[in-house]
């Protein structure tokens, strides 16, 4: 299995950063994995197309509003997932929504598209997250670990 | 009686920007641009470490990283007196030059493009026309019928799925789309190869910034790359030589397909070089600095009021007083607490929300002066600064370029066509084709230098009290600066004037517009409720309004609105 595990969000705007801090959680927690790239993919676009391209799977990580609980986590498959980032219009108008789209159009998209949103609080301008989402970023972050390995890939904590 | 358009959000561009036009008899005869996103990296800079900043700027925005990154180096740099070793200029110029090319490129094909080419109507051409219209513009090699009708095919499978996504916002079959079938099949087919040569160019930055998006290897005081001619893991020469051969493929793409795109698309739209001029006050600033005080540039750059090549006025370096001394901002007409009209380094940003007031307050940017008068900033801007200057390269571009659109429409087309909206992505074109040639060199300097010296840093130092600092960078979208105040090593007061403050500039103090909405006075507009046209113009300034606010909204799914209302007079 080739995987793409990519967070995606902005830092500077509080839980808006939870996707990316995720990411660090999981480098943290557990060793480096042959063919699974583990990517803070930022507020980026269209220059994240080549970290797709032969991919059997992709796993995203953001912050999704669905009315839920603060650090509520929620998981999308399939279909649901770019047709969840193209009913938003969101100020980041380059986002992952046309880098899956255009991904698409190459034939580059991964078969297997998963997404594990968190329920944001706060989205002011500020680094520190809120604590409920703080509190899912560990979780979300084993979350991953437990896709990978119904993927067939064996994810092994770092020593303590 | 008049019609007011409301465009909210802008598709196609960064961030949140809010476009009002008033039309009347099928012209607009007023036009607002509103920001819509308050960005407050000043908030979370203060108290920090100088050193770091570059970290939290690179994540203003999702598209700019690297040049936020450079910006706030050159900054602090400033700040201290700082000298750069002369590899870590080079590697630094690479990168901006690569990302600048990157940059161009995408905008042209992916942002902007479809403005001008129809993407239905692709699908109707002819590959065999097709190719013959590719091959007399130029030697590209993948202008053949093979894949001309492979791209299409490829179109038709995507269109055919329903999922337009990345076409979806498109005014297909609007009637001031103008191309046939072929040229729009052959701009498509470039499109889809636009996207392989992007990563091309992404490659050089992952190469020499050590990741991307978010590059590593900056410092201030240099860069972080170890210099190691044989081993591996640093920048060797194996490296370098795959770094060269990556220039090639996307100097060939700039050079036999963007540029000749730009020109055809130019000649068959001609009548766009009457529109959209707007503000032609001009600034940019000198950039890929080769000695290590930042004094002598590859590129020059400087201020051009009211279109006047002979009037030019250089920009001399990064302590330029001119430039240092010439910038003010206003918030007479931006949601901030009060009516100043200040420098960047005497700002305080209190947001005040009002709600849109055509007469008050509007937007979130704040409106920039240049020696008091509103700047169009951008490679429009930096192209005429060039050819002002007699910068060779630039001019052997241009003149090509206007002479090939000249053959190509029929008629002569000067230097003076490139004010207007077709022209900006002319003058874009040819920057990229500079750039592409600014990269080589500063490729050759590299691999000359790191013969002589490997340094690439110089550890700064920060003294007791306070020192000030501007970081000027002439960035894809246009001059950007990064204004720091330094106490005792920390900071204490950080702005950031971006590009897009400067074009998408509300009114300023004197109630002057800024360069978008000049540039819309005048525009035609065929459909009221289709403004293919207001996009065309704002789109051609390649708007970024460096936000990146990154969540998925279940609840409010907003849609795109386009509202035309009778006004009465």
């Amino acid at each position: 299995m080739n995987v793409l595990v990519m967070g995606i969000g902005n830092l500077l705007l509080q839980d808006e950063g939870a996707g990316v801090r995720v990411v660090e959680e999981f480098g943290r927690r557990f060793l480096p994995i042959p063919g699974v790239h583990v990517l803070d993919g930022g507020t980026s676009g269209i220059e994240l197309l080549s970290y797709l391209s032969g991919r059997d799977a992709l796993i995203l990580l953001d912050v999704v509003k669905g009315g839920l609980p603060a650090g509520a986590v929620s998981r999308y498959e399939g279909e649901e997932v770019p047709a969840l980032f193209q009913q938003k219009i969101s100020p980041h108008q380059l986002g992952i929504s046309d880098l899956l789209a255009t991904a698409r159009l190459m034939g580059e998209l991964p078969a297997k598209v998963v997404l594990l949103g968190i329920e944001p609080q706060s989205i002011g301008t500020g680094l520190e997250l809120t604590r409920e989402v703080a509190r899912s970023v560990t979780t979300v972050a084993e979350q991953v670990a437990a896709e990978l390995w119904q993927m067939g890939v064996p994810v092994l904590p770092r020593p303590a | 009686m008049s019609t007011r358009i409301t465009i909210d959000p802008v598709t196609r561009i960064e961030g949140h920007l809010r476009v009002d036009c008033e039309i009347s008899g099928g012209t607009v005869t007023d036009a607002w641009a509103s920001g819509q996103m308050w960005r407050g990296i000043e908030v979370i800079l203060k108290g920090r470490d100088p050193r770091e900043a570059w970290l939290f700027t690179q994540r203003i925005c999702g598209v700019c990283t690297t040049v936020h990154a450079i910006a706030s180096v050159r900054a602090v740099e400033n700040a201290l007196n700082l000298e750069i070793p002369l590899n870590a200029q080079y590697i630094r110029n690479m990168l901006i030059a690569a990302h600048a090319i990157q940059d161009h490129i995408v905008h042209f094909y992916h942002l902007s493009a479809l403005d001008w080419v129809d993407v239905t109507s692709a699908l109707k051409g002819d590959p065999k026309k097709a190719a013959a219209l590719g091959q007399g513009l130029s030697s590209w090699h993948l202008n053949s019928v093979q894949e001309l009708a492979k791209a299409q095919e490829k179109l038709k499978v995507f269109v055919a799925s329903g999922q337009l996504g990345i076409f979806a916002n498109g005014y297909w079959g609007h009637p001031a789309m103008k191309l046939s079938p072929e040229v729009n099949l052959l701009a498509c087919t470039h499109y889809l190869q636009a996207l392989e040569v992007q990563r091309r160019a992404n490659m050089i930055i992952s190469i020499l910034g050590s990741k991307t998006p978010h590059i590593q290897n900056l410092a201030v005081g240099g860069v972080a790359n170890p210099i190691n001619t044989d081993s591996p893991s640093t920048l060797s020469v194996e490296r370098l030589l795959y770094v060269k051969s990556l220039i090639d493929e996307v100097g060939d793409f700039v050079n036999n397909v963007y540029l000749p795109d730009v020109c055809a698309i130019g000649a068959f739209y001609s009548d766009w070089t009457g529109y959209g001029a707007g503000i032609k006050n001009y600034l940019s600033v000198p950039e890929f600095p080769i000695d290590t005080k930042g004094t002598v540039f590859e590129l020059p750059g400087g201020y051009l009021p009211n279109a006047a090549l002979g009037q030019f006025k250089p920009i001399t370096g990064f302590h330029d007083k001119y430039f240092a001394e010439g910038v003010n901002e206003s918030i007479k007409h931006a949601w901030y607490q009060g009516d100043w009209d200040r420098h960047p380094w005497q700002e305080e940003t209190e947001p005040h929300y009002t709600d849109f007031q055509d007469r008050g307050k509007y937007s979130w940017v704040k409106a920039p002066t240049f020696r008091g008068a509103p700047a169009q900033v951008g490679p429009l801007a930096n192209v005429l600064a060039l050819y002002a200057a007699g910068h060779a390269p630039t001019k052997k571009h241009a003149e090509k370029a206007l002479s090939t659109v000249s053959s190509l429409a029929g008629s002569r087309v000067g230097l003076d066509a490139l004010h207007s909206t077709i022209g900006r992505h002319a003058a874009r074109a040819i920057r990229a084709a500079v750039l592409h040639e600014t990269l080589e060199k500063q490729w050759t300097l590299l691999v000359q230098n790191i013969g002589k010296d490997t340094a690439t840093f110089n550890r700064p130092e920060f003294p007791k009290g306070e020192i000030r600092g501007v970081g000027m960078h002439e960035a894809p979208r246009g001059v950007l600066s990064h204004w720091v105040v330094i106490e005792d090593g920390k900071i204490k007061n950080y702005q950031a004037v971006v590009p897009s403050t400067w074009n998408a500039s509300p009114r300023n103090s004197k109630d002057q517009p800024g360069p978008y909405e000049a540039s819309l006075r005048g525009t035609p507009v065929a459909q009221a409720d289709k403004p293919l046209e207001v996009l065309r113009t704002v789109h051609s300034f390649d708007p970024c309004l460096a936000c990146a606010i990154h969540l998925v909204d279940k609840e409010h799914p907003e849609a795109i609105t386009v509202t035309a209302r009778e006004v009465p007079e």
